[in-house]
């Protein structure tokens, strides 16, 4: 079976009934994604797959046909993605578990909607976060977007 | 009804000192060198670098290492502590390198312990005060190296601090050695000393080798007036890592050769497993073998794979029954125990004032009665369940987020039967502890698997399930009050029953099975019996329920259901008066000048918030004041109820006495509310035939982004004594909702959670 993930492919031998997520944890070693509930309930495990959130928990890995982006691809050239230089900005992290999928979950929301409401953002981002970190994802996700916040 | 005669608090912390301080010692009295005496440095030099305590190694290239012995799990203390070290050290805190460090007495806590002394935080009398000072050199005695009970910054404030000031002292004189002058005439500054007179300047990473033997005095601690970093907020030192997904959490360990596994233990607690399809589960793709696991935290099985996936559906086949449970096996059962025992005698009552009784008896005022209760809690920490365990050539490594690592060290050692000295254990980021990551079961089932791979490093990692279901809960709780309050006036007479197991018993006879504990549990009623109120008579008894469900400390422990039964109740008595909830509560305080900085919160709050202001139709506000781990909190929550409940807006006025980091102490604030919110609203743990009946976050739900509130935050700090900062805003948080909702709907809600009797709105 072969991946693409942050724009290199990957060969991996793999059941294909695998979860994404451990294919790309246990497999590949990229441990962006984490794992939180298993059955798409949290958002720990969010990347990108053409652009689109999926939680790579329930994605089996043969049908991860596309371009796969994990946290670890969206910095370009070692400059920080703007989602993550906001997310600096407003110390939005407690114990950060959480974090890559919302980063994620936001660079997301931002492409398609450059200037969200709060109520875009409720919509949006369904992502849990056990330490309470939403007042600074909002407020982060704002700055991002250049808005006030 | 006559009463039996209860012991006074001193004598019962005296005998709780003893049965712990004897077993520390084997059973010999020790003498007051045990407290004096400094426990050994940990710290070994490499080549190159010097130590200059336990906590600072500087290196000849120039790296400065500061050792936070307290476990990162979100609550920023990496920065704190880091911080502390900076300011009297003279370097930019991003210029040092932090690390958790290895297991060790040195790195005992001492501020846990002294929150565990009896009296309330406001009783700074001199035998209060010489109580906490025998529960914190307990600490000492043990080398209880645990992050716990907000502690961590009140413990490292003066130790941090100390590190760095004899570190800068050691580094001065040496440059003084080496230029012949006298090292008070000497500046120190970003890492360097300089000699204003001869403009020389040596870095500390070229003073490091000489500075090592500097003799130095007993270091001066800056004043206040001139910190430039404590009282500033900081970066969070480790926000690079979190923000780019870097592997820093025990479920990230990837080492040479390892394999990956998963446990199913039996979820009744204790039981043995009856039959399980050990075929079925070798057979899966990826399974590499079956063993059982037998350990005093639980028994089943372990399955070792070549990947965590197949670890899993390895554990699924398995398909085990397990042994019936021993214990009250459901709900009903479970309140029929708390029922019984609070009818039953107190086991204590750890605030026991004039004459109840008589003050029942002839109520002067509108006698006041109420029933509230609360239900098991899981953690659910995001991270779920974790640790990597290598046994090899006689030699036990752990990678483990854990909250307690010399514990974790002295049981797996013990388990696998390696001597501790050949035991490794090594703290690596907690995603999320909140009390769950103190206990030693996650890296004791990594060591029992590890005890079956030849010497491969085998990383164990829990299911969302398995997690959920073999957690140590917050314990359910009974409370039944009762209190005589005349007419606008403050309660003369307040009793309060609380009935629950006790955290303590549990937690020590699983974690800690060698240490007797005697004496009461104080987690019962913390929360309820040492608040700010004064009242004439005034009885908080605690009602201990036996039950055998592994419980342990959750975020706030007791505080985490006594601040909703006092502020719920204190609410129900205002009613009674005739007063606002907020008179009432300030009537309530009397004249005691101790409780100043809790009427200063609640006025600041009120302000804050307009709490007088009329309220458009549909729309509330509650009130409450819960005083814990040292920091006085008020807080006010606004709730939307047209629709479905929505928390709209929250305003909390804390004081801590003195804030390190402005900034960390507000998220920390929003994060423990926001975390009491996801109580109140929705969550509770359930039992059917012995087994938890919820498995993962859609039946065990947490606030969402749609739901949590805008916060505005003040911090005050009037307080005489530094106050944690960790778990204080999740006390109030269920109240002052509990309050707004029944000020928007005259719907008094007496128990959690509280979808049981409303709903709240979705996203
Ligand atoms: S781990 Fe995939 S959604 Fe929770
Ligand atoms: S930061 Fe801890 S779960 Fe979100």
């Amino acid at each position: 079976m072969q991946l693409n993930v942050n724009g290199q492919n990957h060969q991996i031998d793999a059941d294909p009934e695998m979860p994404l997520l451990w294919a790309l944890r246990d497999l590949l070693n990229i441990k962006g994604p984490k794992f939180g509930c298993g059955v798409a309930a949290c958002g720990a495990c969010t990347v990108l797959l053409d652009g689109m959130p999926v939680r790579s928990c329930s994605l089996p890995v043969a049908d991860a046909a596309g371009e796969i982006t994990t946290i670890e691809g969206i910095a370009l050239d070692g400059t920080l993605h703007r989602v993550q230089r906001a997310w600096i900005e407003h110390n939005v992290p407690q114990c950060g578990y959480c974090q890559s999928g919302q980063i994620l979950a936001a660079v997301a929301l931002l492409e398609e909607t450059p200037q969200p409401t709060d109520q875009d953002i409720d919509f949006a981002m369904t992502n849990l976060c056990r330490c309470g970190t939403y007042p600074r994802i909002k407020a982060a996700i704002k700055t991002a977007a250049g808005m006030e916040s | 009804m006559a009463r039996k005669k209860r012991s006074i608090v001193g004598k019962i912390v005296r005998r709780t000192f003893l049965g712990l301080g004897a077993a520390a010692v084997g059973g010999v009295a020790f003498g007051v060198w045990a407290v004096r005496r400094d426990p050994e440095n940990p710290l070994v030099a490499d080549q190159g670098e010097s130590v200059f305590n336990p906590y600072i190694k500087i290196s000849q290239d120039g790296t400065i290492t500061v050792i936070t012995p307290r476990a990162e799990m979100g609550q920023g203390i990496q920065t704190t502590l880091a911080a502390m070290v900076a300011e009297e050290l003279d370097v930019a805190p991003s210029d040092l390198t932090i690390a958790h460090g290895p297991p060790a007495a040195a790195y005992y806590n001492s501020a846990m312990l002294e929150e565990g002394a009896f009296p309330p935080h406001f009783d700074r009398s001199f035998a209060a005060e010489a109580q906490r000072g025998l529960m914190g050199s307990m600490g000492k005695i043990l080398g209880l190296q645990a992050t716990g009970g907000s502690s961590s910054t009140i413990d490292g404030f003066n130790k941090m601090r100390e590190a760095g000031a004899t570190a800068r002292a050691a580094l001065k004189s040496a440059a003084a050695a080496r230029w012949g002058v006298n090292a008070d005439t000497l500046q120190t500054a970003n890492g360097t000393v300089t000699n204003p007179v001869s403009d020389q300047s040596l870095t500390y990473g070229e003073l490091a080798m000489d500075a090592a033997t500097a003799e130095v005095g007993e270091p001066e601690l800056r004043p206040r007036s001139d910190w430039k970093i404590l009282g500033r907020s900081q970066p969070r030192a480790e926000i690079a890592e979190k923000v780019t997904g870097a592997p820093i959490y025990g479920i990230d360990v990837e080492l040479p050769d390892m394999l990956y596994g998963t446990v199913a233990i039996s979820p009744r607690f204790g039981a043995q497993p009856l039959s399980a399809d050990i075929d079925a589960a070798r057979n899966v793709r990826g399974v590499i073998d079956v063993v059982e696991v037998n350990t005093q935290t639980g028994n089943g099985y372990g399955i070792i794979a070549d990947n965590t996936w197949a670890a899993f559906e390895g554990a699924r086949a398995l398909n085990a029954e397990w042994g019936p449970a021993t214990y009250p096996a459901n709900d009903n059962a479970i309140t029929g125990a708390l029922t019984a025992a609070i009818q039953g005698e107190a086991n204590h009552a750890l605030m026991d004032k004039g004459d109840i009784d008589a003050g029942l008896a002839d109520p002067q005022g509108t006698l006041v009665e109420a029933e509230y209760s609360v239900p098991y809690l899981a953690h659910a920490t995001m991270e779920p369940m974790n640790a990597t365990a290598q046994l090899a050539d006689g030699h036990l490594t752990i990678w483990a987020g854990t909250q307690a690592p010399g514990i974790v060290q002295s049981r797996c050692a013990a388990f696998a039967g390696v001597e501790k000295e050949n035991t490794t254990v090594n703290t690596v980021m907690l995603g999320g502890g909140f009390g769950r990551r103190g206990e030693v079961d996650f890296p004791l089932y990594a060591t029992a698997l590890a005890m079956h791979t030849a010497g491969r490093p085998i990383k164990v990692t829990w299911t969302r399930e398995e997690d959920t279901q073999h957690d140590v809960y917050r314990p359910a709780a009974l409370g039944r009050f009762r209190a005589v309050v005349p007419a606008n006036g403050p309660a003369t007479t307040v009793e309060m029953k609380i009935a629950s197991p006790s955290i303590m018993a549990s937690v020590v006879g699983r974690t800690y099975p060698d240490l007797p504990m005697g004496g009461p549990d104080k987690s019962i009623t913390d929360g309820a019996y040492n608040q700010p109120v004064m009242v004439e008579n005034h009885r908080v008894s605690a009602h201990l329920a036996d039950l055998a469900i592994p419980v342990g400390f959750w975020r706030s422990v007791g505080n985490s259901y006594n601040g909703f039964f006092h502020e719920g109740f204190m609410d129900e008595m205002a009613a009674a008066s005739g007063l606002d909830p907020l008179t009432f509560r300030l009537a309530m305080m009397g004249n005691d000048e101790r409780l100043a900085p809790a009427r200063a919160c609640l006025e600041k709050v009120a302000q804050m918030s307009n709490y007088a202001a009329p309220r458009p139709t549909g729309k509330g506000r509650g009130i409450a004041h819960v005083l814990s781990f040292g920091s006085w909190v008020a807080m006010v929550v606004e709730v939307d109820t047209t629709d479905d409940i929505h928390i709209e807006k929250v305003w909390i006025a804390a004081d801590p006495g003195t804030v390190l980091d402005p900034r960390n102490f507000r998220d920390q604030l929003m994060s423990g509310a926001i975390f009491g919110f996801s109580q109140a609203m929705g969550q509770q743990i359930n039992f059917e035939d012995g087994r938890v009946v919820q498995e993962n976050f859609w039946d065990y739900p947490m606030m969402t982004m749609g739901q949590a509130p805008q916060f505005e935050i003040e911090i005050l700090q009037n307080a005489e004594t530094m106050g944690g900062a960790g778990e204080i805003g999740t006390p109030p948080a269920a109240p002052a909702l509990a309050a707004a909702i029944f000020d928007a709907t005259g719907q008094r809600l007496r128990h959690m959670p509280f979808t049981r009797e409303v709903s709240f709105q979705q996203v």
